[in-house]
């Protein structure tokens, strides 16, 4: 029924750290998110880049000293593809992400207090509905919990390095086009 | 000024504090961050005690890779995460406004708080059934998994931020520009 209290309590710390961070970032707001969907406030694109860059150097430095491995999930071509649109098509009509709707409701919002029951039933559908969905997961292929360096043979730095690269450059032109984030109704 | 006190952070430093927490995630329990397996689990939990036979087969199947659904690292973390966007909020006093709708909801369905409860409850089964299948949202794949260069990821995200554009443009589009 539970984990070790350390890890219960290592998880506690972490999700606090990371409650913060999305409050402060703002995107812990419907406004926010929308603004990113329509384009027009790229705040969330911003963060995450940001959070994607940084995170990728460290979690492979520490896989190459042996510190931590690698943990992702299988790529099922149906799990991502359908779970994908059904994850964009929720998100754009709710407002708020998983993640950024708990936040959302520390912040006293009553809409995503609803909206998170909603994601505590869509979880029990998941669950109810496990046998149901098994024809439909198993009529595309799965690669396997497989990374891309490892599927292309390459080394996980060039991918890294080239990420970076990538996320740097992207990061720059937009913050070229939007220097400001407009001044979102909130 | 206390950092805590001030209602907004450049998103790039909240980015690179998001990145460094992922090391540490990795660096203490060897896990991602993640958000809606504990959805997972805690649901499978209350239907077991409500109707066991709905969960038995996706019991068998977890309890085939080894895993039970528990009250674990990330159902904290779930937990952490309400409570440090609460400090966070009351101390700024970034607190829920007074209008229990979004403006641009508002504009687009009328001010009633009813109509946006029901689309935030239906919105939010529809986003955790997608997550569910694809075992990951935007923290566990369009973060940790694209991080991790997971070839589920990569795909994942693209897919679902096609899908959100298309369904946010579709829902309010380009005049909803001007209202957010």
């Amino acid at each position: 029924m539970f984990d070790e209290p350390l890890k219960l309590v290592l998880g506690l710390v972490t999700g606090i750290i990371f409650g913060v961070l999305l409050q402060k970032g703002q995107v812990a707001k419907f406004q926010k998110l929308m603004g990113q969907f329509l384009l027009k406030d790229f705040t969330v694109v911003k963060s995450m880049a940001t959070a994607i860059a940084v995170g990728t150097i460290g979690v492979h430095a520490l896989v190459a000293l042996g510190l931590a491995e690698i943990h992702i999930q299988t790529a099922s071509l149906a799990r991502v593809i359908v779970g994908g649109v059904l994850f964009g098509t929720g998100l754009a009509i709710f407002g708020l992400c998983p993640g950024t709707s708990v936040a959302a409701c520390g912040e006293g919002r009553r809409d995503a207090m609803i909206g998170v029951l909603g994601m505590f039933v869509g979880a029990g559908v998941y669950v109810a509905a496990f046998p149901a969905l098994q024809p439909m997961i198993k009529a595309m292929a799965d690669y396997g919990k497989v990374t891309l360096p490892q599927l292309t043979g390459t080394s996980p730095w060039l991918w890294v390095g080239g990420l970076v690269a990538l996320i740097i450059i992207a990061l720059a032109i937009i913050e070229r086009i939007h220097p400001k984030q407009p001044d979102t109704k909130l | 000024m206390n950092p805590l006190r001030m209602k907004v952070w450049s998103p790039y430093l909240v980015g690179a504090g998001i990145g460094v927490l992922s090391w540490l995630t990795f660096a203490t329990v060897d896990k991602p961050i993640g958000i809606t397996t504990a959805f997972e689990y805690s649901a499978a939990l209350t239907e077991q005690a409500v109707a066991p036979q709905v969960t038995q087969p996706y019991l068998e199947a977890k309890a085939k890779d080894g895993k039970v659904p528990k009250i674990d690292w990330e159902w904290m973390l779930v937990l952490g995460v309400l409570i440090g966007a609460y400090v966070s909020s009351k101390m700024s006093g970034d607190r829920a406004p007074e209008e229990k709708v979004p403006p641009l909801w508002g504009w687009r369905f009328g001010y009633s708080p009813g109509k946006r409860y029901v689309g935030a409850f239906l919105g939010g089964i529809i986003m955790m059934l997608g997550a569910r299948i694809a075992q990951g949202c935007t923290s566990g794949h369009a973060i940790s998994g694209i991080l991790q260069l997971a070839l589920s990821s990569w795909i994942f995200a693209p897919v679902m931020g096609v899908a959100g554009m298309a369904v946010a443009f579709l829902i309010y589009g380009k005049e909803g520009r001007s209202h957010v």
